[in-house]
């Protein structure tokens, strides 16, 4: 399968990427690591009549300790998230999601901010950088903003991104030894989640999101809030559902994910209260 | 869009339509057909080779993202007419039947050992997760690796 004809640009710098994404307007696409992207286009799903090719801004793969929280440039590769020391100390659920995010060879050419920027519901990285409570910083034409986690997911691929806005940072607070679990469902290994769940609890909080759960990731507040007044692991997880919306497919109907969203939950929840 | 890529060794220079993924590039423009095309959909893993020494699916890069990067695909791995131990290992303990997943294998088993040169048994199995065998023969082929690995090579 091959893509339909496009042009490619390969940028140099963020502000040069930006400029030429404003410049060819809507049919303009940045291309990462293109694990994403590509299926997508290959399928002729997506046709960007060109694509911005940021993948050798090497100054967007960086994973930094900026004290409350950790910076982790976009262009950061999962397998770098996977293995990143600073990650598994204070982050180790984003460590532990990027883990299951495809393969190895995916893996390596994946990034974070491709697969934010991406916004499936189906994709590991939007529901555990929603579950912890990430800022993802976004620079355009116009300048640079923060935007919520919690704000970010719009509908089925859309975000709060405009269409000359590049996500350039992704800023996740850290844990401070909150205990916490990655829960992923599916039938192949490399395999999108049928559900999953990630979840963290500690230090008087907590927080749950569900992989493909609905059109967006999904932040299962009710579970949080049952939690925070005292409820037992397996009553807050029998509300696991009470935000989503999950669509029925080949791999399961609505309902089973409803009953596998609770089941999960639950184990996440007890994982994570140890 | 010219490219200019060192396949197995030898730079290529070369002139490219910016859609070509970097599978078809070394199997239709420089003839090395040792690289599978599987499900085409970056799932089996047939298409695996090494960019710039990690294990990549070439169905899911395009050939103008490996201008100036150093590809290696199976037909890069034996020098002097010497199998690489990998493939000797795949020889030795039957890690094979039908062989379409072999090359993909065999590239994706040396860059699991580069990252990881002592895997237990799970973790090759883990770090395979990437490749199908439609044979179901991964037994051997798991045995073939810990034994590359035992070898150290």
């Amino acid at each position: 399968m091959i893509p339909s004809l496009f042009d490619y640009k390969r940028a140099s710098s963020a502000a040069e990427a930006i400029s030429l994404v404003a410049e060819y307007g809507d049919d303009a696409k940045f291309l990462a690591g293109g694990h994403s992207l590509l299926p997508l286009m290959k399928l002729r799903l997506a046709a960007p009549s060109v694509l911005v090719d940021i993948g050798r801004l090497k100054d967007l793969s960086y994973i930094t300790d900026a004290g409350s929280y950790i910076a982790i440039g976009a262009l950061t590769r999962h397998m770098d998230v996977e293995t990143s020391p600073i990650l598994k100390q204070h982050v180790p659920l984003l460590a532990c999601a990027a883990g299951h995010v495809g393969d190895p060879q995916v893996r390596h050419r994946g990034t974070i901010g491709g697969s934010i920027a991406h916004a499936d519901s189906a994709s590991d990285l939007p529901a555990t950088t929603l579950a912890l409570g990430a800022t993802y910083v976004v620079q355009g034409a116009s300048g640079t903003r923060e935007i919520a986690a919690t704000d970010f997911y719009k509908g089925f691929l859309e975000s709060a991104l405009r269409p000359d806005e590049m996500l350039t940072e992704i800023r996740v607070p850290k844990m401070n030894g909150a205990g916490w679990s990655f829960q992923k469902f599916n039938r192949r290994a490399q395999d999108w989640a049928i559900v999953g769940v990630a979840a963290w609890r500690g230090n008087g909080g907590s927080g749950v999101a569900l992989v493909n759960m609905g059109s967006t990731p999904v932040l299962a507040t009710d579970v949080a809030t049952a939690l925070a007044s005292g409820a037992s692991v397996a009553d807050a997880a029998e509300l696991a559902a009470a935000q989503a919306d999950p669509q029925s497919d080949l791999n399961a109907s609505a309902e089973y994910r409803v009953h596998l969203a609770k089941v999960l939950v639950r184990r996440a929840l007890e994982e994570a209260s140890k | 869009m010219k490219i200019s890529v060192t396949v197995n060794g030898k730079t290529h220079e070369s002139d490219v339509e910016p859609r070509t993924l970097l599978v078809q590039y070394v199997r239709e423009d420089l003839g090395l057909t040792g690289t599978n095309i599987g499900c085409d959909t970056s799932s089996c893993g047939a298409c695996s080779l090494h960019l710039d020494g990690e294990a990549v699916k070439s169905c899911t890069v395009l050939a103008v993202q490996a201008d100036g990067s150093q590809v290696t695909t199976i037909e890069g791995l034996a020098t002097d007419g010497k199998m690489h131990p990998m493939q000797d290992a795949f020889m030795q303990n039957h890690g094979l039947q039908c062989g379409f997943c072999t090359p993909g294998m065999v590239m994706a088993a040396i860059s699991l050992l580069r990252e990881n040169a002592n895997p237990t048994e799970e973790e090759v199995r883990i770090g395979l997760e990437g490749n199908l065998c439609r044979c179901t023969g991964y037994h051997n082929i798991v045995q073939s690796i810990l034994a590359c690995a035992k070898g150290g090579k």
